[in-house]
Order: structure tokens, then sequence, then C-alpha cells
């Protein structure tokens, strides 16, 4: 029998704390401390609060992960560590935690790409399902309150390209700034997506960010949330001004339409150009009912076949990151030297730091 | 043996023992790379002192008072240290560093970022030569300390641009001989986070 290599990922990007233990593509144990509840009163991730937290959970979460694989630290291979993108101070605490425990292991260490990470969940299989390949070149829809990114990726440990990203606010960003709006809570993505259910999401036609003409030939891969979180704010106050009574479910609805319709319309539009017939998503945007069945539907219309991990591994978590690790230490990588820092702006094309 | 780390000012990284003393300091003053510089701080001390990680029986940790993002990476590097090598983080205040073996009341001020300096007080040492803490650590206006510190004009003033590791890591082992209580286990930010909860929705149109 083959030895894979047993590879322990941290992930601090954001505002999760993710410990992950995988052995290979094998997922052993994917724990998550989330400092989301203390952002609540915010209406957003406050980086200083999510640093903060990161530090307490570090050493709780490791040991969660750890009890649940039934694994020992010293029969660890690797540590591979998020480098970037992400918040600065928060990935700071896990590049700090990931140099010291590698070498107190004696072991070597992969400073990967949070992104990449993300395409990474999708070699990641239960100890009782069977492996199953990550079939490439596939592209690659990331969506969540830090990042709305088009990837193409050729091969995961060498070559993936950036298509286009958010020019300003990210997709999940939009969907807390409008949830507030409308009086709903934080994190304002499922919020929406449960009053949008009753909806009608023809109600209102809001814009569709960068897809009118001039703008796709110089923005035709990138994406933009800011005019239609204003254009939602604006239509709201207008009603409200009018005395109209607002349709919370109808504005979600809308709002979510046009979202999903922007999303998935140029991440199809991008495999059709390319020729190529994969999509993956990740990020905490997937868990978006509609995002998913967009998706979908326009998949199966095009003959694109389209994978979404499941969505504890869509969401931030160690366990992409320590399958990225995992995946270029089959590669035949070299461990990162130990100079790395935290880069909140590390490009894609930067798959190991 | 102990590991000592302290990320409150610079990146400064120790290995000392109760017998032999400070085995290995080595220093970095820029205070914006500790992430960049930690590892490789550990690995060469560990390296130059001789010592392999099964060897120490414990890690020192810098709780600080000291900028937020730099001083969580020595904490973060020293508590995932000791948790692999299955042995305890000893947290101390950053600034008791300065005040082993003291003689005279010391008032130590180091850089705590926006306009403000962290500042503690002691008074010469006890009989083991342990510091002994009058007040702080606390926040203070550069212009204010004057007034702000009790007795001002009774210490000997201190502004550290580092705090070494190496007597931070033998405050460590003088105090664990001595059976003393290690210092706080949080950090010490001394600061909440910046930021207010929003005012509410501000009008677009």
């Amino acid at each position: 029998m083959k030895r894979e290599p047993l590879v322990l990922g941290i992930e601090t990007s954001c505002d999760e704390t993710g410990i992950g233990i995988v052995r290979g593509t094998t997922l052993l144990a994917n724990t998550i401390a989330s400092s989301m509840d203390e952002h609540a009163r915010y209406g957003g991730v406050v980086p200083e609060v999510a640093a903060r937290a990161h530090l307490e959970a570090l050493r709780p979460t490791l040991e969660a992960a750890l009890a649940e694989a039934g694994v020992a630290l010293n029969e660890l291979d690797a540590i591979a560590v998020t480098s970037g993108p992400g918040l600065a101070g928060a990935l700071m605490v896990g590049v700090g935690a990931a140099k010291a425990l590698a070498l107190a292991l004696g072991i070597p260490l992969y400073a990967v790409n949070h992104l990449v990470g993300h395409v990474g969940a999708d070699l990641l299989h239960a100890p009782d399902e069977p492996e199953h390949e990550l079939e490439l070149p596939t592209v690659a829809l990331l969506v969540s309150g830090g990042h709305t990114s088009l990837l193409l990726v050729r091969d995961l440990a060498n070559d993936v390209e950036l298509l286009g990203e958010t020019i300003d606010d990210a997709a999940g960003e939009a969907f807390d700034k409008v949830a507030r709006l409308l009086g709903l809570p934080y994190p304002g993505g499922p919020e929406i997506d449960r009053a949008a259910a009753t909806g009608d999401p023809n109600a209102i036609r809001f814009p569709r960010g960068l897809t009118a003409p001039k703008d796709l030939a110089r923005h035709r891969d990138d994406f933009s949330f800011s005019g239609l979180k204003t254009a939602v704010a604006r239509w709201v106050e207008a009603a409200r001004d009018r005395g109209d009574d607002v349709s919370v479910p109808d504005v979600a609805a809308s709002f979510r339409e046009s979202v999903a319709d922007v999303l998935t319309a140029k991440a199809i539009a991008a495999c059709q150009r390319l020729e190529v017939p994969r999509l993956l998503l990740g990020g905490g945007v997937v868990a978006n009912a509609r995002v998913r069945a967009m998706a979908q539907e326009r998949a199966d219309a095009a003959g694109i076949t389209l994978r979404i991990p499941p969505l504890s591994l869509c969401t931030d978590n160690g366990a992409m990151i320590a399958a990225l690790g995992a995946r270029l230490i089959a590669e035949g990588h070299e461990p990162s030297t130990l100079t790395f820092g935290a880069d909140s702006t590390l490009p894609v094309t930067t798959i190991q730091a | 043996m102990l590991l000592a780390i302290d990320t409150s000012a610079g990146t400064s990284v120790a290995v000392v023992d109760r017998d032999g003393g400070i085995l290995v300091q080595l220093d970095e003053t820029d205070t914006r790379r500790h992430a960049e510089v930690i590892g490789t701080l550990i690995e060469r001390a560990m390296t130059e002192a001789g010592v392999v990680p099964a060897q120490l029986s414990g890690v020192v940790a810098g709780m600080g008072p000291g900028p937020f993002t730099g001083l969580r990476v020595g904490i973060a590097a020293a508590r995932a240290y000791a948790f692999g090598i299955g042995k305890p983080v000893v947290s101390l205040i950053s600034h008791d560093a300065l005040a082993l073996d003291l003689r005279e009341p010391l008032l130590v001020v180091t850089d705590a970022r926006r306009r403000e300096v962290a500042w503690s007080t002691y008074a010469a040492s006890d009989e083991l030569g342990l510091p002994v803490r009058v007040a702080g650590p606390f926040l203070a206006a550069p212009e204010l300390l004057q007034k702000e510190v009790d007795g001002y004009d009774g210490y000997r003033r201190w502004d550290a641009a580092t705090i070494p590791a190496g007597p931070f890591g033998m405050l460590g082992e003088r105090l664990f001989a001595a059976g003393r209580r290690a210092g706080p286990s949080e950090p010490l930010y001394l600061r909440p986070p910046d930021v207010t909860p929003s005012a509410g929705l501000k009008r677009v149109s």
C-alpha cells in the first residue's frame, strides 16, 4: 500500500481558524473555529477582532483536529499554511504558528495560496469514499465575503491563472450590506437566501455589474457589486420615501438574482470561450441556493460539468490548505523556506510562497 | 532549558539554561518583519545553542504590551512551538525582561504606536533578583507620562527599543526555580480593537 503524506493545514486568512488534516487526498479532520459572532455587531469582519480570535482559537482547534483525525503530532509529515491572500494581521497568526510548529516537530513547511487552496478542496474525499481526480483544466469561480475570483486552473500545483476578480466589493460583502439595508442580521448571505425564498426574483430589475458591452471590453471576466448595492439602496429609499411598503422578499430575491446571474453568466462564458468544459465553485457564497441552482442549470445547458465540493470544504478551512500542501509534496515540490511572510495580496499565480 | 520569544518590539529569540545562562540571543530590530523572521531566528537560535527541541522544558512567550500585529506573531509561535514539543508555555509581561536584578526603581517605557507609549514601574528587585512591579503596564501619551506615573522623579527611566529574549528567558528560569507564578496568559493589548459598532445606515440618495 502506498503511504501518502500526512499533512496538517492551517488557515487564518479571515475570520475562520481552520485546522485540517489529510493523508494525500483523504480527509481526516476539518476543524473550524469561527469568530463570526464577534463581528456581527459591526456588520462585517473586523480585522483586529479576527486576529485576536485566531490567537486564542489556535491551540484548541489544533487539539480538536488531531483528536478528530486520531493522529498524534509526531506522525505528521508536513505542515501547510495559508500565506495569502487575506487579512494581513490574521494571516500572520497562522504563519507564526505554522513556522514554529514545523520547527518544533522537525518537519517541512509549505506556504500556500488561499485561493488555490479553495480549488484544492475538490481533491478531498472522505475515508470511506473512493478517490476522484480533479479533472483539469477547469475554470474555478471562488466567491466569498472577501473574494470574487475567476480562475483558470491548468495544473493545481504549477499553473493557475487569474481570469478576473471583483474590482470593488466581494459578492459576499454585497450580501452583508444589502441584508443590513433590509434590516436583516449578519452574515447576510443566509438571511437574504431565506427572505428570497418567498420573493419574486423578477420583481425589480437591478443592474448586472460589468455586463454592458463597453464594460465587457475591458472587464470581461471581472465583477463589480458596489453599484448593485447602491442601486438596491436607492430603490429601497425611494420606495420608503413614497411611503410604499418595501417587500423584503422581493428585494432580496431580485438582488440575489442579479448576483447569481452575473456570477454564473461570466463563469460559463469563460468556460465556453476557453473551451474548458468544467466549472468548479468554491467559497462561502456557494452556500447560496440560487447561485448553486443557476450554476447547475446553465452548466447543464452548456454541456459543462459543474463541481461543487461539500459546503464544509467550500467555506474557509484548513483541510483545503492541507490538501494543496499534500499535492505539492506529491508533485515533488520543495518545502517553502522559512522566510516567507503574510502577503495580503498574494497573486494566484504564486501557488506556493 | 527554555526557548524564549518576544515580539513586543522587534523580534528577539533566545535559548537559555538555568545553570549555563543565556546560550544564544538573536535579534531583528525591524518592527515590521516579525512574521518573516520568526522561523529563521528560532531555527538559528536552536542550532547555535546546539539544542534539540526535546531538550527544552518550556517556551517563554512575551505577552506585551506591544503593537498588536507583531506581538501576536511571537505569542502564536511560542504557543505552537510549546504545543509541538508537548511542554508548557511560560507567559510573561515583556517589560519584566528589563527589571531583573534591579538595584534602583525603574520606569520602563516602550512604543505603543498611535502616539502613545506603554509604561511600567518597578521597585528594586526582591531578594531573588526578581522584578517587583509597582504599576503598569499602562498606556499614556508621551507628554503626559510625567504626570501619570506616580513618583516619576524617583525612577530611572528606560526607553526601550527592544525587549531582549535572553534576560527574558532567564526570568522564566528563575521564576520557575523560585516556584513563582508566570504572568498573564492573555496578550496585553491594553486597547480594545479599533472599531465602533456602526451608527446605522447612511442614505445613498
